[in-house]
């Protein structure tokens, strides 16, 4: 789609945030490999989060600042699948790099062996909700000064689920049982979050348009 | 083809701007919209463009395509131009009529938008490099590239010079002589044909 | 014949009904609160397990309980807002959101508290705890979106959309969380199944903080309803003040 190639990204903020995110923590908690290994996962995930949402409220900002927000609302395809264009470009310029750059963090970490394959595929399974959920954070918050910081409080709390199931899942994976239901309860939120997430960014856009 | 607005209560917050504001568009006919300031130009126009529901009163477009909105039959110069920095004069061009209006053959149409608007030599710069006044340019050569029939324009002429409002003018005169409507919110003068004008201060149209 | 909400939804109507019904539902509410706390904490025996520490499960229980009815106010206000557009569903989710709030964070205190004599800690990431976290932060990020966005029309509509997602997703945020305390530990029941002489005291202070919130609620609605008639009357003395106003008024400004 022609509007998702559109969308430049601030991808090297992304992934550099995320770098220094994750080597502060052996800082803070302490070298010591086996706690690291131990809890690698959920710091992985957690700083994908945090630096995915770095570059979230611009999803719309640029746009609604060049008037460009405005041709797209009256142009031939409904506002909801524009937001499903844009939080579609998000997951691809900074879900995806994110993603792929986890395991290779995930050596300072010393994560498990087994667990990268299980890791890449949890965070390509689990980046989508991110990108579509931010974009309704995105979208409500689109106006507002430093909205950056407003959108990462209404957002967090709503990755919860996304959170604790990408790491149940990598858990589950790296050991014994294979994938298992944590996987596919991560697939289901994502999903359903593509389908009801631009239903509601795109109702929030139409207020802002007025 | 008509546009009609019916009894028309348009509320800004807690502010009333428009109250019971009624008028018709025949086709062949552009309608300025007059007034200081404040008085509701811009939020006619953005009503009239789908963006804001009224409160009360109807807006339709008889004889225009059944299936779409008033909206979607009608393309919007704002204050903004719309334009991506990044990308080149023509790039800009061809994006819009892409999306706007698929299935169209983009180039001759996209070139003959710039050319008219005196662009054509720059179409392959990058667009962080025009002026005030060529983006704005810029801004409504995409009229001629959306081809939709109401055309509503909110102070088209800033940041244009003389020559340019010349272009701008023509354009919109080649666009009523062929049927199209147009609605001009502005506080110049243009030398338009066919032109009536509605003070919304007032609430009165003037032939 | 009008439904209820439809006859409520004049302002002033609903400044009237509100005002008659204000003082006995406040009355009724500090009366039930007496009963309970009397109840709760000289009538009803100690627990065997717990001790005098039990008490506070009188308070924590009804915030809890409290927390998400609120949160389900919100909601259907919202509802009412974008659906309906009723004119007073927005003052009531406006009203709602920091009462709710506080609840949340009672509930949250004294879940804390309760636990200090129980587990030797002030805070133990157990799901319900943690799932009442989460929604305190729900409410908070509603409380934060509402207050930095300056169109009064806009911030209505947006918190009622931020307010629908979240009504959404908690079921799955307390399933996720549930989830995640077996995952991690093996369940330690933070209730024990509460004895019929304590369920007495329970539902008392339980209606009794629900009748609370409705006072609370009202008069924070009719504080809010209040407001914007002030801010209308100002912005229209701005309009007819103005010299260089070019448009002759209607509505006769006074020269």
């Amino acid at each position: 789609m022609r509007l998702a190639i559109r969308e430049g990204g601030a991808i090297g903020t992304a992934l550099g945030f995320f770098l220094v995110v994750v080597s502060l923590m052996p800082l803070g908690l302490g070298p010591d490999l086996n706690l690291l290994a131990r809890i690698a996962a959920g710091i992985l995930w957690i700083a994908l989060l945090l630096a995915a949402l770095l570059s979230l409220n611009r999803i719309f900002e640029a746009d609604y600042e060049d008037g460009t927000l405005d041709v797209l609302a009256t142009g031939p395809l409904p506002l909801e699948l524009v937001t499903v264009a844009k939080s579609l470009a998000h997951w691809i310029t900074t879900g995806i790099p994110l993603a792929i750059m986890a395991p290779v963090l995930g050596i300072l970490l010393n994560l498990d062996l087994a667990a990268y394959p299980v890791l890449v595929a949890t965070t390509l399974l689990g980046t989508p909700a991110v990108s579509f959920l931010g974009a309704i954070g995105a979208a409500l918050t689109m106006k507002t000064r430093r909205g950056g910081l407003l959108l990462a409080v209404i957002v967090l709390p709503l990755y919860v689920p996304t959170l604790i199931f990408g790491i149940s899942a990598v858990a589950a994976g790296a050991g014994p049982s294979g994938f298992g239901a944590s996987f596919l309860i991560l697939a289901a939120i994502s999903l359903t979050t593509i389908v009801l997430g631009p239903l509601a960014a795109a109702a929030a856009l139409k207020v802002q348009l007025q | 083809m008509q546009l009609i607005a019916e009894d028309l209560v348009i509320d800004r917050g807690s502010r009333r701007v428009i109250d019971g504001l009624s008028f018709a568009v025949k086709a062949g006919e552009a309608l300025l919209l007059t007034g200081a300031n404040g008085v509701g130009k811009t939020t006619l126009l953005r009503t009239l463009a789908g963006y804001i529901r009224p409160f009360r009163g109807h807006i339709r477009l008889d004889g225009g395509d059944a299936e779409l909105t008033v909206g979607e039959q009608a393309h919007v110069v704002g204050h903004t131009n719309a334009i991506k920095s990044s990308l080149s004069v023509a790039e800009n061009a061809a994006f819009w009529n892409a999306y706007l209006d698929a299935g169209e053959s983009a180039a001759p149409r996209t070139e003959a938008a710039l050319r008219h608007f005196g662009l054509e030599d720059l179409s392959d710069f990058p667009a962080a490099y025009l002026s005030a006044g060529q983006k704005r340019r810029l801004g409504l050569a995409r009229l001629l590239v959306a081809r939709r029939p109401l055309w509503l324009l909110d102070e088209p002429t800033s940041s244009l010079d003389t020559a340019s409002s010349e272009r701008l003018v023509a354009a919109v005169n080649e666009h009523t002589q062929s049927g199209g409507l147009a609605v001009i919110a502005t506080h110049l003068p243009l030398a338009l044909e066919r032109v009536r004008t509605l003070n919304l201060a007032a609430q009165r149209v003037a032939a | 014949m009008q439904t209820l909400t439809q006859r409520l939804a004049n302002p002033t109507r609903f400044m009237e009904l509100s005002a008659r019904l204000l003082p006995w539902i406040s009355a009724a509410s500090a009366i039930l609160l007496a009963y309970g706390l009397y109840l709760a904490f000289i009538d009803s025996p100690a627990d065997y397990q717990q001790g005098e520490t039990v008490r506070i499960m009188y308070i924590h229980v009804p915030c809890a309980w409290l927390s998400m009815m609120v949160y389900g106010v919100i909601a259907v206000s919202s509802f009412g807002l974008l659906v309906f557009r009723h004119p007073l569903a927005d003052v009531s989710a406006k009203a709602a959101a920091p009462l709710g709030a506080a609840f949340t964070f009672l509930a949250l205190l004294t879940g804390s508290l309760w636990g200090k004599p129980m587990w030797g800690t002030y805070w133990v990431w157990d799901a319900r705890l943690t799932s009442v976290l989460i929604l305190f932060f729900l409410y908070l990020g509603l409380i934060a979106l509402r207050s930095a966005l300056e169109d009064e029309g806009a911030a209505a509509k947006l918190t009622a959309i931020l307010a629908l997602v979240g009504v959404t997703i908690l079921p799955i945020i307390k399933f996720s969380v549930d989830w995640w305390n077996t995952l991690h530990q093996p369940s330690t029941d933070f209730t024990s199944t509460v004895d019929p002489s304590m369920r007495l005291p329970l539902l008392v202070m339980a209606a009794a903080f629900t009748l609370l919130f409705f006072a609370m609620h009202l008069k924070a609605m009719r504080n809010e309803i209040l407001r914007r008639r002030v801010k209308a009357l100002r912005t229209q003395a701005v309009a007819g003040r103005d010299r260089l106003a070019a448009h002759a008024t209607t509505q006769g400004a006074a020269e």
